[in-house]
């Protein structure tokens, strides 16, 4: 197994439309694969054509979203975050 | 969960549907306006907006049986589909119109379950449209937040063994699962594996039949 790249969401709110989930900013996960690139969602919202940017599927665990509400915390939840949402991280806790 | 709404039923036993006699609310002005300039100016017909439709509604699970079906039978296409979904899904002649998927691997250990929390994406075109649970809020916020206990309340309990992984489909990406092939189905034909293969087992909410 290659080694995990652990990525933190931004914990931004910015307005406007933002397909980034507000539940998992602040959140760190790791790649789960790298897709795209697709136009930037939040430019095309308002009719522009999108800069084309790198989409992330990240992998983040329960324990690490919900922390000591977590119903079961190894198990673990994929978004897909666009790369500038996502800055370089330590991992968040022992694997 | 899956029936939360008490609706009243009609004494003929159909359920109550209110006759739709309110102003239009600004929306359906919009659309309206909009679908009568379109046709007016020559830009689409009234017949091509209704086929449309006609094709919309007449997309079903069953595509997404096929899929299923194929990846239990044939361990080239399997792998194909995991590696790139949409270009195996094509392969075998199913035009899923540029959708963009992944499919998603159930084992002994793993179970997956697809949810948009954001609004509704749904591999409509595998799957037709989605079902009114899949877009209501309590199904978008609990899924991430207590899979097991929305999954149990769909009939599905898991083991603690078995690691459940939440697919919540915020971009570009569409989402089928394959469950794992049930036991005893050794002999049936393609076409009979495709009939035990059930919407919600491709959400991931629900098993597949027994045979």
């Amino acid at each position: 197994m290659t080694e995990r790249r652990f990525m933190r969401v931004r914990h931004d709110m910015p307005p406007g439309h933002v397909r980034t989930p507000a539940y998992l900013r602040g959140k760190t996960g790791w790649i789960e694969r790298t897709l795209g690139p697709f136009p930037n969602p939040e430019e095309r919202a308002y009719r522009h054509e999108g800069t084309p940017l790198p989409l992330m599927r990240v992998r983040f665990t329960m324990a690490e979203v919900w922390g000591e509400a977590a119903e079961t915390p190894t198990d673990t939840i994929d978004a897909e975050i666009y790369a500038h949402w996502l800055e370089p991280a330590e991992a968040p806790h022992a694997p | 969960m899956p029936h939360d709404h008490h609706d009243h039923v009609s004494p003929s036993g159909h359920p109550f549907r209110p006759d739709n006699d309110h102003p239009l609310t600004y929306w359906q002005q919009m659309e309206i306006a909009i679908r009568e300039l379109l046709i007016e100016k020559g830009v689409t017909t009234a017949a091509e907006i209704n086929a449309q439709i006609v094709s919309m509604d007449a997309r079903s699970p069953a595509t997404g049986a096929r899929v299923v079906a194929r990846a239990w039978t044939d361990a080239a296409f399997r792998a194909a589909l995991f590696a790139d979904a949409a270009s195996a899904v094509e392969s075998i002649g199913i035009d899923i119109g540029g959708l963009r998927l992944i499919a998603l691997e159930n084992t002994e250990d793993v179970h997956n379950v697809v949810v948009c929390t954001l609004c509704s994406c749904y591999p409509r075109d595998l799957l037709g449209l989605p079902p009114d649970w899949y877009k209501s809020r309590a199904y978008r916020s609990r899924t991430v937040k207590e899979p097991r206990k929305v999954l149990a309340e769909f009939g599905l309990e898991l083991p603690p063994s078995t690691t459940i992984r939440v697919h919540d489909s915020t971009a570009d990406m569409r989402y089928v699962v394959i469950p794992a092939r049930p036991p005893g189905t050794a002999g049936l034909s393609e076409a009979a594996l495709a009939d035990l293969v059930t919407r919600d087992s491709m959400i991931g909410t629900g098993p597949v039949k027994a045979p």
